[in-house]
């Protein structure tokens, strides 16, 4: 059948009018071979402007379409509703993007028109080429998988139970809780951790929608979104032998936490090699120690007199490789710092920082209470600690004075940061997800998709995306399982059409395609020695068929006679 | 320790995060040592300071702007004053500043001259005594009762009040120094006690409502007098008022471009600022014009906090000379003050640098006083 | 059948409503502007990523505009709501807009023959801009329907604009009615989201900086204005037709004060300052770029990095919280302390920037009364516990998203947005009423 093209202008207001002449172009494209009509309007993808189209599919039988206006990315999807409720396939849409790679970038108007009739011209050859494509939908397994016991991984799975869907959390450990289960008070509010904690736990615990699978981690992952198939491991004693199981579920969410840094990465402030040199968690311990036996001072007895907080241990250090900031040291240290001083009100109490970072509700009231609770705030990083006689001297420069200082202390507290817990490449590589350059795991978009990932179906939450405080993981769980519940709720989910088709007369099964998909959405059919593709993990990203050194694979939508037609139309 | 702890705490140094806006905003951290963020870190670290040989510390004018910009309320400035006390304590203090204190003890005012004098100004003006009872009291102020320039003042503030038909007195000879540089230079022992006197003595005239000339004194009655339950006002607020009410009016008028320079103890430190522009713009024939840097950004006179008595670290140096060229550059005639301080620094200053012949230094009152 | 309210249409109040409207049911999504987009719109460049703003939030804004499961309701209020967990109900105002948003096309021509055409201060602009009294606010709005500003308008406000007014007499669809009334909208909810935002701090407020006397002091919502392709400028530094040699930037203006009351940190001026400084740097090579601050606070993931990155790019970063602003002949002279010099400091400059901070909105008292909630101490709406439950509030099914409940950047917000709506969500499966895709 031969092709019967629709061209349709839009001015965008004056976003493409302004630079470009709209006019000449719907002129111009009504000369080119196939288009039966072409126009221009204000606003294509206003009510009227989809109706123009749809009208101009049915009365004048249009079986092509393209539009000239903003980047796909804007409105590739109303136009295609709009094509497809006019009865097209809406693999019929081309669109020609001469807003963003036109108007927005030339000043010139007459070659900017003259360039806009060019990209209108090779999206038109493409257009005449393109071929119908299946929508397609799979199942959802109405169970999620919970990677982490930790409060991020507890949250999400509570949402996702509430919500009546099956929850397996799987913990490496013996225990949940994870780190918070270290920690003494919540900042600023000073709340007692373990409370809040327990009433977590218990709830997750008692939860009938709910398996916390404890001493077990995760071995391997096969399928896509909707039907994950899991390995579990369990060993709930080190005499026993591991077990396996299987999971099915249709979502997963990740929330592997992270590990503490090791301080005595950092020799020059002698932790280990002086026993009053402890870090931030460790002081917390002593704290929660004393507080649950109601008893001795966990500062000893009395022979604290000065402490020295160093802020930064491990955070904003590109010498280590840690240039991020790890986001709760300075309100952890702050909260600690207070509680030093209930302990000893006498003491000398300062704390070395380089920024503070109260930026949380409540946070810099918080801050202030401290320093009006007569604890030293000294601008500066230290540089080494040493001993005379039996007290420390931390050295620094206070650079709010221009002078180097030496201030002698009793206990010094290293607020250590957080850093991607040590088997975040096993993880990554379960689940194919990429790590950030700071080696936390990558998010899809660092600003609009902070708990999804490249995998659908696999979504982070808490501190294995990037340090956060409670508040921060919280939310964020709750946002994964937001995540997570869209496709258990409505029981199947679209996954893309546009994926790679792969010719098995052509394939060798060299497997060049498979090395090149991130994906892994190409295997080797070993009986037939060719290559197979999963059309639900193919994304369509392209990569197989660059790959392929025998032009076994080409990708829908994107065929090789089509780019040559759009490159051949314009040289 | 124990004592330089409440100092800490008095002024609530630990509210500090040492972001420096106090002496960002100085007038004297430009020109002297005085570098009030710096005090205050040496007081949190230290637990206190060594004031002794800090002649800096004398510089301050007490102006405010660092008390005004501090983001978490710590009142730089309340430090300076306990230094000052430390060192009053300590009899370390310059010559000057200790006689102008033992002046206000044995004499009622900072100038060595006489108390029975104290009203020879308001001779054959007709002003009556407040103890005749009188609707308001005119605090007149050391100054204005005593020096010559001020004066004019003290007698433009009378004629213009008379006009108005205002029912007022003085206290005369029985009117002291209201003692706020006295407070300011760490004189707190002076101080209480004449706060003392003084509200006994406005007391026994049964006042209930004070107008003054100075905003100092204004300002010390207002905010640092306590129990003192009057109603206090400087003289722009009342004047303003009366024009307002159309109790006030001008016959003649002037034919002068005249700019206003706020006084930091009326502008920056009570917020009075459009009353005296208010007063200055109602007077047929004038045009006003704003200088770039008034209101709350205000420049220093210099005169304040114990510098009327003592020439500072950097006398060469004087905030005056800018002041005069942003006069100058707005292209004004006159530069009106409402503080016989700022009159009298200013005054000085013009002479001293030939700006005496391009710009006039006037009271609002004085202005007002040649238009009805 | 299942349905949420969400109040306010910007980041985390679309998010929201993306997320709950995914997973099957419905959404009334109420907007007080004639858009929705809320404040992301406005903004240039995001940092640390140097995302387009308008360029990721606009495809958001169109899926929100063309979801089957979410109504609109924009240019509306919302004003009653009576009612439990699971049945709510809510009475919304629709503001007319003077215009049939049936008939409507967006052509702009009631807006081009307009009276006040050219003399109204654009919102979206920041005052940098004019529009008519008839308007969209800006070109990707969604809805894309033109708005009669009843505020401004003469026919509205005095019932005569002329003969006849011009917009009704040029529309090519007939399309301007003056008839239209408001209308009270009907709506029965499980649960309520809102999502309400912020306002920016007004920096009159800090009379120091001379805001609003020197035209080129400005705020940083403005030089995101000047800075975007599609503001005023087009994307040129520039106000009149000064050289720009000189910039300095002002942290915390509005925060950590205690003297306004603010004394909460906005936590996004110090990144949003860093990624400003990167545009001048970028669109002004040579010229000094200085940044006065406190403490900077690159908490994030990235920004750290990215503070770095900025410094590298030759942006002075200077410690210390400027005092004030003057002029000095054609040029501003800005005073601070550098405090690690120990020094007061005077820097001259063309263009100074305040990072104004995030307040409550001016209407949260009024809302919370409404909605039965209660505010923090900072102004800000009080969630149920600061530490484990951030988005729950105490009234059940009711939840907070995004910068009503303290100041937030977008991944923050968005991960609010999408936290809010797994409690509604979760409500929402508990009375068993998803609607089948496709259904309505």
């Amino acid at each position: 059948m031969a092709a019967k093209v629709g061209v349709y202008i839009c001015h965008c207001g004056i976003n493409i009018a302004h630079t470009v002449d709209v006019e000449a172009v719907a002129q111009a494209a009504q000369d080119l071979a196939n288009v039966t009509v072409s126009r221009d309007y204000i606003y294509m993808c206003s009510d009227p402007g989809q109706q123009l189209i749809q009208d101009d599919i049915r009365e004048l039988g249009l079986n092509r379409v393209v539009v000239a206006s903003c980047s796909p990315r804007m409105h590739e999807l109303t136009f295609r509703r709009a094509v497809q409720e006019a009865g097209l396939n809406p693999y019929f849409l081309q669109i020609a993007n001469i807003r963003e790679q036109c108007s927005w970038v030339h000043g010139d108007r007459e070659s900017a028109t003259e360039k806009a009739q060019g990209i209108v011209s090779s999206a038109v050859a493409r257009a005449c080429l393109l071929q119908p494509l299946e929508e397609r939908d799979v199942e959802i397994t109405p169970a999620a998988l919970v990677i982490g016991g930790g409060i991020a991984g507890l949250q999400a799975a509570l949402d996702i139970a509430d919500a009546g869907f099956k929850a397996y959390v799987v913990e490496k450990q013996a225990t949940v809780g994870g780190h918070v289960a270290q920690l003494a008070r919540t900042f600023p509010t000073l709340d007692n951790v373990q409370t809040l904690l327990a009433e977590l736990v218990e709830r997750a615990q008692a939860h009938p929608n709910i398996d916390v699978l404890t001493n077990s981690r995760v071995l391997e992952v096969d399928g896509f979104i909707g039907s994950f198939r899991v390995q579990v491991g369990s060993q709930p004693a080190d005499s026993l032998p591991e077990t396996t199981a299987e999971l099915a579920v249709g979502a997963i969410i990740v929330a592997t936490g992270f590990d503490v840094f090791d301080a005595s990465l950092k020799p020059e402030f002698g932790y280990g090699a002086y026993e009053n040199v402890i870090t931030g968690l460790e002081l917390e311990k002593r704290l929660m120690e004393s507080e649950a036996s109601n008893g001795a001072s966990p500062l000893g007895d009395g022979a604290v007199k000065d402490v020295v907080f160093i802020q930064c241990v491990g955070s904003r250090d590109r010498t280590l490789g840690n240039a991020y900031c790890s986001r709760v040291c300075c309100m952890s240290t702050a909260k600690q710092a207070h509680l030093v001083r209930q302990e000893l009100p006498d003491a000398r109490i300062t704390v070395f920082y380089m920024d503070v970072r109260a930026f949380g509700k409540g946070f810099e009231q918080f801050y202030d209470r401290v320093r009006e609770e007569r604890v030293l705030y000294r601008r500066g990083n230290p540089s080494e600690i040493y001993k005379r006689g039996d007290r420390l001297v931390a050295r620094a420069e206070d650079t709010l004075l221009g002078k180097p200082v030496e201030v002698e202390a009793d206990l010094v507290v290293l607020a250590t940061g957080l850093v991607p817990r040590s088997d975040a490449d096993e993880i990554g590589s379960l689940l194919k997800l990429s790590r950030s350059e700071d080696g936390f795991l990558m998010e899809l978009h660092p600003k609009l998709g902070p708990v999804d990932t490249t995998t659908d179906g696999v979504f982070l939450a808490g501190c294995c995306q990037g340090p956060k405080d409670i508040t921060d993981t919280i939310a964020q769980a709750k946002a994964a399982a937001s995540s997570a519940l869209i496709p258990l709720s409505v029981g199947k989910v679209r996954v893309e059409s546009i994926t790679c088709a792969l010719d098995p007369l052509l394939c060798s099964g060299c497997g060049l395609c498979a090395e090149a998909c991130i994906y892994s959405a190409l295997a080797l059919d070993e009986r037939r020695n060719v290559m197979v593709a999963n059309q639900v993990l193919c994304k369509g990203c392209g990569a197989c068929s660059t790959a392929c050194p025998s032009g076994a694979i080409v990708l829908n939508h994107f065929t090789p006679d089509q780019i040559l037609a759009e490159v051949e139309s314009v040289v | 320790m124990e004592a330089e702890q409440s100092l800490l705490e008095r002024c609530d140094l630990w509210a500090c995060i040492q972001c420096g806006k106090c002496t960002g905003g100085c007038p004297m951290s430009f020109k002297t040592e005085l570098n009030i963020r710096r005090l205050i870190y040496q007081a949190l670290l230290d637990g206190g300071v060594n004031a002794d040989g800090m002649d800096e510390l004398w510089d301050c004018t007490a102006c405010g702007t660092c008390v005004l910009r501090c983001p978490k309320e710590v009142g730089p400035s309340d430090l300076i004053v306990a230094l000052r006390t430390t060192l009053v304590d300590g009899g370390v203090i310059p010559p000057t500043i200790r006689d102008a204190l033992t002046s206000v003890f044995r004499h009622g005012n900072p100038s060595l001259m006489p108390p029975d004098e104290r009203a020879d100004w308001a001779e054959a003006l007709g002003v009556k005594d407040i103890s005749e009872g009188a609707d308001v009291l005119y605090f007149v102020g050391c100054i204005p009762s005593y020096d010559d320039r001020a004066q004019k003042v003290a007698k433009s503030l009378v004629k213009v009040l008379q006009k108005a038909d205002v029912d007022f007195g003085i206290l005369g000879v029985e009117e002291k120094c209201c003692c706020n540089e006295v407070r300011l230079v760490g004189e707190e022992g002076l101080f209480g006690y004449m706060v003392e006197e003084q509200r006994e003595l406005f007391e026994s005239k049964g006042v209930q409502h004070i107008i003054t000339t100075s905003p100092h004194c204004f300002n010390t009655f207002k905010n640092e007098y306590e129990g003192l339950n009057l109603k206090v006002q400087h003289y722009t607020e009342f004047v303003a008022e009366l024009i307002e009410q159309g109790k006030l009016t001008f016959t003649g008028e002037l034919n002068q471009v005249i700019t206003y320079h706020d006084p930091c103890f009326l502008g920056k430190q009570n917020g009075v600022f459009d009353e005296p522009r208010d007063i200055i713009k109602s007077i047929p024939g004038v045009e006003f014009r704003e200088m770039d840097r008034i209101r709350d950004r205000s420049l220093c006179c210099e005169g304040g906090g114990g510098r009327m008595w003592w020439e500072g670290t950097n006398p060469e140096e004087q905030l005056a000379t800018a002041r005069f060229e942003e006069v100058l550059s707005v292209g004004a005639d006159v530069m009106a003050v409402a503080c016989p301080f700022c009159l009298l620094t200013f005054e000085l200053a013009a002479k001293a640098g030939g700006y005496d012949e391009k710009v006039q230094v006037l009271d609002i009152m004085e202005l007002v006083a040649r238009a009805i | 059948m299942g349905a949420t309210l969400v109040i306010g249409a910007g980041i985390a109040g679309m998010q929201a409503a993306l997320d709950i409207a995914d997973a099957g049911f419905k959404v009334y999504l109420v907007e007080r502007d004639p858009s929705i987009g809320g404040r992301m719109a406005q903004l240039d460049e995001t940092f640390p990523t140097l995302d387009c703003s308008s360029c990721i939030l606009t495809p958001k804004m169109v899926s929100v505009g063309g979801h089957p499961n979410i109504e609109l309701l924009t240019y509306s209020e919302v004003v009653q709501l009576e009612g439990d967990v699971g049945d709510f109900r809510v009475k919304v105002r629709r503001r007319p807009r003077y215009i049939d948003a049936d008939k409507c096309t967006a052509c702009g021509i009631c807006a081009e023959n307009c009276r006040l055409k050219g003399r109204i201060d654009s919102e979206f602009n920041v005052g940098m801009g004019k529009r008519s009294a008839a308007y969209v606010p800006f070109p990707q709005a969604v809805p894309l329907k033109y708005t009669i500003d009843s505020e401004r308008c003469l026919m509205v406000q005095r019932g005569k604009c002329g003969e006849s007014p011009p917009c009704r007499n040029a529309c090519p669809a007939g399309a301007v009615d003056f008839d239209q009334q408001e209308e009270i909208v009907d709506l029965q909810v499980d649960s309520v989201i809102v999502a309400t935002g912020f306002d920016p701090f007004d920096p009159h407020l800090k009379p120091e900086y001379g805001y609003g006397l020197y035209d080129n002091v400005i705020t940083g919502l403005q030089f995101e204005r000047l800075s975007s392709a599609s503001g005023p400028t087009y994307g040129e530094i520039k106000l009149n037709d000064r050289e720009i040699n000189d910039v300095v930037f002002i942290q915390c203006v509005g925060s950590r004060d205690r003297n306004l009351g603010n004394v909460y940190c906005s936590r996004v001026c110090c990144m949003y300052t860093a990624k400003q400084a990167h545009l001048v740097r970028e669109k002004l090579p040579d010229a000094r770029v200085t940044v006065f601050y406190m403490d900077i606070r690159a908490f994030g993931k990235g920004f750290e990095e990215f503070y770095d990155r900025v410094r590298e790019e030759r942006v002075q970063y200077r410690r210390g919280n400027p005092a004030e602003i003057h002029r000095r002949g054609d040029r501003l002279v800005v005073r601070a302390e550098d405090t690690l010099l120990g020094q007061p400091v005077e820097v001259e400059a063309d263009l100074v920037v305040l990072a104004i901070g995030l307040v409550p909105r001016a209407d949260t008292q009024a809302l919370a009364e409404l909605l039965g909630l209660s505010s923090c101490e900072d102004g800000f709406f009080q969630e149920a516990h600061p530490k484990f439950r951030p988005t729950e509030t105490d009234v059940s099914g009711v939840f907070l998203a995004g910068c009503c409940q303290g100041p937030k950047d977008i991944p923050d917000a968005v991960a609010q947005g999408k936290a809010a709506a797994a409690s509604a969500i979760v409500i929402m499966s508990r009375s068993g009423s998803a609607l089948t895709p496709g259904e309505e």
